[in-house]
């Protein structure tokens, strides 16, 4: 049934703020970085307003934060924390930790270009930088998206057969700064789509017990794990990354009753009938949407393949998606020094080298360090995807696009 | 307030459970131990990596009898304020599983190096942040569990892997961190030292820590035989040694109308009424081969004088602040 909504002009970070607020965790530890702060500044209202009744700790670093939320997720709790570059890396540590515990923490990252040199606008750097350490990503094109996304988070990581956590990246500036209208469900719409938490079930020599501490069921986590069971603990990790592939779509049938809205691991545009199609993540894909309309009504057939969720990876979704269309451009905002292209384009590519008919793929890096992404540098992406489909050939594998002369 | 009587304490199970891996003679299970039967009820436990983590959790086995987690090695303080951050919300909610426990003894264990070193902001934030956690620092002085590096808790003049005693470098050339006084200063409701050679201490300590409103730190001296080089049936004498000789004095420091005050445990009292019963630091340094470069091939009288100026100065240090 859908529940009347309140639509409010708010920017990305307070609809990371305002979510929080109705899901209203056990445990929110945080500690304030551009551009994630308004976050933190948010929640710490509500916290003195009354209007949550979570605990709040404002930790003296993001590896404390992290760890934070690690020792109340393990005790039960629900617990989250947002940062952003800089914060991100220093959790690094914590980050696979996290998710080898199987704790279903749910973290907001506003994507910010890593230093040096210091920068503090958008790219992916931050969390393309996370992609192996076993957290969900999902990425966000506007607040919209965002406040969505971060109240699915806790049923994703929390589905019994994920138990992962799960990160939540909009990108900076772009979307934590800027006001955008956002419909927002009732408090009790909130709460009773994220329930309880759930728990996992683990056998032990007493018998079973749920996965968390507790006096009257008292487990040992995260013991010390040698050569022989070590990848077994990994190998569940892995198959809990590949069931949320099935779990993620589930949450999102269950969220679009409540809130009309509905999000798949991927977005198709205009793909049905495209001869040349771009498939990126993050707020550029609004302004590449944009593109592709005005292309279509100037001749070109244009498409877009939006990911939404980077990890797990929607490989069957993509090449559903993309189909037969001949050329793809692959949009990544963050470089990956050394290697054959940026973290998106190499799974894209990997995705289809299984295919026997498959899309000629170029990669394209752009906007590292907030460099814009206007209509103009998309359009010109579409017309190099263009002359890769008339020479047949891709010439230039990975460009830098925007970069000055 | 109750203290524990030898016999209570004795007739309480173990809740850390023999059949775990750390060395014959290890002084941190026998701190571990004493600790643990000090608590009230409920308790969970988390540890910073190191021997004690290592030695007692190597899948599928655990000897811990008790809700325990490990996540990192700096991070210990920051794991504690977690899981009491997470029994708070649930008991102020009222709902959640930790909702029913009235009291929940949380503990967080660390060596010397999770400690003085990597861990010291963690802790320090949540010292001041207050969370309602015992800190329980098993210092021995160096990086055990990595093959005996130095610490900023190995004493000076040690000999460790990463201080060796050299030609020219006799061992560790810094002084210990004083590490009790930041944690003082932090102005925490409990701080107190500890050694095993004196148990009832221990555990009356550890009890205190726990009844403490807010953190309470526990620094234990915990002798390893194996990188301070003694026989592994030395480490109560070691201990006893530490606290007789006054380079490791017992004390404990509560904050009262928002003054710390320092009070002289017995074994260090005694020595502050009949300072001649003060052994010199020579016979704890000799016994231990960590020490071995100051007495063989040649006595280096400098720095061993050295030392006992260093302890001799800190003892009178803490008798001005205990107001002896």
């Amino acid at each position: 049934m859908m529940q009347r909504q309140v639509l409010m002009g708010i920017n990305g970070d307070e609809a990371v703020a305002y979510a929080t607020k109705q899901v209203n965790p056990d445990v929110l530890a945080a500690y304030p970085i551009t551009p994630q702060t308004i976050i933190v500044e948010r929640f710490s209202e509500y916290v003195a307003d009354g209007l949550v009744d979570t605990e709040f700790v404002a930790v003296e670093s993001e590896h404390s934060a992290l760890s934070n939320c690690i020792g109340a997720a393990a005790a039960g709790a629900r617990a989250f924390t947002a940062s952003a570059a800089n914060g991100l890396a220093l959790m690094w540590e914590m980050t696979y930790i996290a998710a080898s515990l199987r704790l279903p923490i749910v973290m907001a990252i506003v994507n910010r270009a890593l230093p040096g040199p210091i920068n503090i606008h958008n790219d992916h750097s931050d969390s393309m930088g996370a992609r192996d350490c076993g957290w969900i990503q999902v990425y966000c094109e506007n607040s919209q998206e965002v406040y969505d996304a971060c109240i699915e988070a806790w049923r994703m990581g929390e589905h019994p057969d994920v138990q992962l956590p799960v990160m939540v990246c909009l990108d900076g500036f772009t979307l934590s700064h800027t006001m955008e209208n956002v419909l927002t469900l009732p408090d009790e719409e909130v709460e009773g789509f994220v329930g309880e938490r759930g728990y996992m079930t683990i056998r032990g020599h007493m018998g079973d017990a749920e996965f968390r501490l507790d006096p009257e069921t008292p487990l040992t986590m995260g013991p010390c794990d040698l050569q022989d069971f070590y990848f077994e603990h990994k190998l569940q990790q892995v198959e809990a990354m590949k069931q949320a592939l099935d779990a993620i779509p589930e949450v999102d049938a269950e969220y679009a009753k409540v809130s009309g809205r509905r999000y798949g691991l991927i977005h198709p545009y205009r793909m049905e009938d495209a001869e040349v199609a771009l498939v990126g993540l993050g707020s550029t894909m609004g302004t590449v949407r944009h593109v592709v309309d005005g292309l279509r009504e100037e001749g070109v057939k244009a498409g877009l393949v939006k990911i939404r969720v980077f990890r797990p990876f929607p490989e069957e979704d993509i090449l559903e998606a993309v189909g037969d269309v001949p050329v793809v451009g692959v949009l990544d905002k963050s470089a990956s020094f050394g290697a054959p292209g940026g973290p998106l384009y190499e799974e894209v590519k990997t995705t289809f080298y299984d295919e026997s008919d498959r899309p000629l793929i170029a990669d394209y890096i752009y906007g590292l360090g907030g460099r814009d992404a206007s209509q103009g540098l998309i359009r010109g992406i579409f017309r190099s995807l263009e002359g890769i489909r008339s020479r047949g050939e891709v010439a230039e594998k990975v460009s830098f696009v925007g970069v000055r002369e | 307030m109750s203290d524990l009587t030898l016999r209570e304490a004795a007739r309480k199970p173990d809740l850390l459970a023999p059949g775990h891996r750390l060395c014959a003679g290890c002084g941190e299970s026998i701190i571990v131990r004493m600790v643990l039967k000090a608590v009230r009820g409920p308790t969970m436990a988390t540890t910073a990596t190191g021997c004690l983590e290592v030695s007692t959790t190597i899948f599928p086995y655990t000897a811990w009898n008790l809700p325990w987690i490990h996540s990192a090695f700096e991070n210990a303080a920051a794991t504690a304020s977690g899981m009491e951050a997470a029994w708070q919300a649930m008991r102020r909610r009222g709902r959640g599983p930790l909702a029913k426990y009235e009291t929940l003894d949380i503990i967080a264990f660390a060596g010397d190096g999770g400690t003085y070193d990597i861990g010291l902001q963690a802790l320090s934030g949540a010292l001041e942040r207050g969370h309602d956690f015992t800190y329980v620092l098993l210092d021995n002085e160096a990086y055990m569990n990595t093959g005996i590096q130095r610490s900023g808790g190995t004493p000076r003049a040690a000999a460790t892997t990463t201080s060796p005693a050299g030609r020219v470098i006799p061992g560790k050339r810094e002084w210990k961190k004083p590490i009790d006084e930041i944690v003082v200063a932090h102005e925490i409701p409990y701080v107190a030292t500890m050694s095993a050679a004196y148990p009832m201490d221990v555990l009356r300590k550890a009890r205190r820590a726990f009844e403490a409103e807010g953190p309470a730190f526990l620094h234990a001296i915990v002798p390893c035989a194996r990188g301070w080089r003694y026989p592994p049936e030395k480490t109560i004498e070691v201990s006893r040694l530490a606290v007789q000789t006054c380079i490791f004095p017992l004390w404990e420091c509560r904050l009262e109308g928002g003054r710390p005050v320092y009070r002289l445990s017995a074994a260090s009292s005694a020595i502050a009424r009949r300072p001649e019963a003060k052994k010199p630091v020579e016979e704890y340094l000799e016994i231990q081969g960590r020490f071995r470069h100051l007495f063989r091939p040649e006595r280096r009288g400098d720095i061993v004088d050295s030392i006992q100026a260093w302890v001799d100065n800190r003892w009178e240090l803490l008798l001005e602040r205990a107001g002896l």
